[in-house]
């Protein structure tokens, strides 16, 4: 089914999971100012509806693989907002147990990968996820975020080449924001666009406008579907813009304001409040219930993560190996084996 | 079983491995149809078929990504790097994400695979076909380093690693993929990782290698046996995690160590061990201690620069003569 013609209640899911990674983002540039949180944090106004359209699509088994900009992908995958605030605060509370920043987490239940620094790094083993789910002849999806600047490192190159020989069910979405830190797109590369690259891989390219959830929503109901029904990845590059900087610390002045105003005038959630309230009876009061709602989640997962602990000093040396140190086997799947002789001798 | 090579021993290991286990699967250039560039998998193809032997285009970044992407979804990859040299093309992917992810997602995704690269000179490989990265890896915490000197370590080494739930960077000499043979027991056996194993009982001098650099030790031993020396040989096999306590053992008996390893000499593995002693065993130490190992240079071709290169049996003599001598 077409966006535009989905119920109600889908559609306003769409302006809500928007709403509240914005909301979550402003609450979250707060307390970076007040000194709460140590890292860099890296906002995505402006790009929310990506996560939304396309994570709208996705199942429990389904996998994704987000990076530094897709808050709004972990919370409607279903990271919880209290857990995920606990981890960009450092505490040990978060799934990273406050050993890396932001939104480098994961969750094995939520089928999360986390991000690292390294951009597009997360193709290939988003391919590897993928091709997992084709062996075990399963219908789930893999999808990969990544920014137009990561599609310039070879990790996008080998892990599109390699999804595409394997006709994995892996969905690759580019969101093209014009910068790279500081880098303008036309600096990026010679082409508009990395969706023309996709023909490359042997496997279609969709463009649409990022900053339009129902165009990014029909264009994940293609690459979704074909991906289950076995036809193989498909590359969706989103156009949108990066209103903030690249982190919170960056002005942007490379920036130029007139860029910014023209694209803040294409603001995804203004533009799809304007269709909501023209053609599905959405209004203020249905916005403000909102805004209650997610700001009590708000107070909620910051107070969690304010009040949580910090990890222990000495737990920076845990979890490098596994605790039990030693060879075990735990993921037999034949019945029928020997049981190992452990030996160190040879008859050398 | 009959004798056979430390090459059949690591292919039997991982054809083994994939009957005993589903979830242990094979991926890298070549190692498909054509069974490997130096036939580590030959038949696996024909016996397991292509979703579990899976032939890769030339993308190290992908091979491991790939295989991490496989092992987070349960499976237990092998990634074959068809030389140590090209292992850069892929160190990403190993360093950055393979070896944290256990770490960075608070102990709840082990990263269980294995990376299989043909590593160390001594056939003429030139600069792109002979390095020993060993250390690169051992310098990064959450990932285990091995190197037999064995057929029969290599297939009870390979086996553990596969059965690890951390990933291992599986480095196999290809100097000694056809010379190494012995017979192998006919049941099943792992050799744990983080043991090393005391080749030769000696009290005069402990020397500690691992990979090709036995080859040469043994043969040094022969003759310093000649001259009524008795010399301890320590083969690592694991070089993460290292097997301090019998490193330890041996030093505090002959107090005169010698570290022979065929990769370049500076920061190599001989130079943590060094390290170690003088942090740790000072008070034992009678001689310093001597490290045998290459130049530090990129590893050349013609016959002449590669014997030069290369530490031999007469580097290893000549610093026990120097302890000895002392």
């Amino acid at each position: 089914m077409a966006a535009k013609d989905l119920p109600k209640d889908k559609l306003f899911n769409l302006y809500y999971n928007m709403l509240l990674t914005r909301q979550f983002e402003d609450r979250l540039s707060k307390l970076y100012r007040q000194g709460k949180i140590f890292g860099g944090i890296f906002l995505s106004t402006g790009q929310e509806a990506i996560p939304a359209g396309t994570c709208a699509h996705l199942r429990d088994d389904d996998v994704i693989s987000p990076i530094h900009r897709d808050l709004g992908a972990f919370l409607i995958k279903g990271m919880d907002p209290k857990i995920l605030m606990a981890q960009i605060l450092g505490k040990a509370t978060g799934p990273s147990k406050g050993r890396d920043s932001f939104l480098h987490a994961g969750s094995k239940k939520l089928g999360i990968i986390p991000p690292t620094s390294i951009l597009a790094s997360t193709i290939p083993i988003a391919a590897g996820v993928a091709f997992t789910f084709k062996l075990r002849g399963k219908d789930s999806v893999a999808v990969s975020y990544f920014g137009e600047g990561g599609s310039n490192r070879g990790d996008f190159h080998e892990g599109c080449n390699f999804a595409g020989i394997h006709k994995v069910p892996l969905v690759l979405i580019c969101e093209n924001n014009k910068y790279a830190y500081s880098t303008p797109v036309e600096k990026e590369m010679a082409i508009c666009c990395v969706s023309y690259r996709a023909e490359s891989y042997g496997f279609q390219g969709l463009l649409v406008d990022g900053n339009d959830v129902l165009a990014v929503y029909d264009a994940m109901q293609i690459a979704v579907e074909r991906a289950r029904a076995g036809g193989g990845p498909t590359l969706i590059e989103c156009m949108t813009y990066r209103i903030r900087g690249h982190s919170e610390h960056d002005e942007a002045k490379y920036q130029p304001e007139a860029e910014k105003q023209e694209w803040k005038k294409k603001d995804p959630i203004t533009r799809f409040k304007g269709f909501l309230t023209e053609k599905a009876g959405f209004g203020e009061s249905e916005e403000e219930e909102m805004l209650k709602r997610i700001s009590a989640i708000l107070d909620e997962a910051a107070q969690f993560a304010l009040d949580s602990p910090f990890p222990p000093g000495e737990s920076a040396l845990e979890d490098v190996f596994a605790p039990d140190e030693g060879v075990r086997s735990t993921h037999l799947t034949i019945e029928s084996r020997q049981k190992p002789v452990v030996s160190g001798e040879t008859n050398l | 079983m009959p004798e056979i090579t430390m090459l059949e021993a690591i292919r039997l290991a991982m054809k083994e491995e994939m009957e005993r286990d589903e979830s242990v699967l094979v991926l890298g250039e070549d190692v498909g149809i054509y069974g490997g560039a130096f036939r580590a998998t030959e038949g696996l193809y024909d016996e397991f078929g292509p979703n579990r032997v899976i032939d890769t285009p030339i993308s190290e970044s992908a091979i491991v990504g790939a295989a991490l992407g496989m092992a987070i979804m349960g499976y237990r990859p092998i990634a074959e790097i068809q030389f140590a040299d090209f292992i850069t093309c892929g160190f990403d992917q190993i360093v950055n994400q393979t070896a944290t992810l256990r770490y960075r997602t608070g102990g709840e995704m082990p990263a269980p695979l294995v990376v299989r690269a043909p590593s160390a000179a001594g056939v003429h490989g030139g600069l792109y076909h002979s390095q020993s990265p060993e250390a690169w890896f051992a310098h990064t915490p959450g990932l285990k380093v091995v190197v037999p000197s064995s057929a029969y370590d290599a297939k009870g080494l390979l086996k553990a690693a596969i059965r690890d739930d951390d990933p291992v960077i599986f480095f196999e000499p290809k100097f000694l993929y056809r010379r190494a043979k012995e017979n192998l027991p006919e049941e099943d056996y792992i050799v744990p990782l983080g043991k090393a194993k005391i080749l030769k009982e000696g009290g005069d001098v402990t020397i500690i290698t691992y990979g090709s650099m036995v080859f040469h030790c043994r043969s040094a031993i022969d003759k310093l046996e000649a001259e009524d020396l008795s010399i301890e040989l320590i083969d690592l096999r694991s070089i993460m995690p290292l097997d301090k306590s019998t490193i330890y053992d041996s030093v505090k008996k002959t107090n005169r160590v010698i570290l022979a390893y065929e990769d370049h000499k500076t920061l190599g593995i001989g130079a943590e061990i060094a390290a170690l002693l003088s942090e740790e065993l000072f008070e034992y130490l009678d001689t310093p201690i001597i490290r045998v190992a290459a130049p530090d240079t990129p590893i050349p071709y013609s016959p002449p620069l590669e014997e030069f290169y290369l530490p031999n049996e007469q580097d290893v003599i000549d610093a026990v003569h120097r302890v000895i001598e002392y």
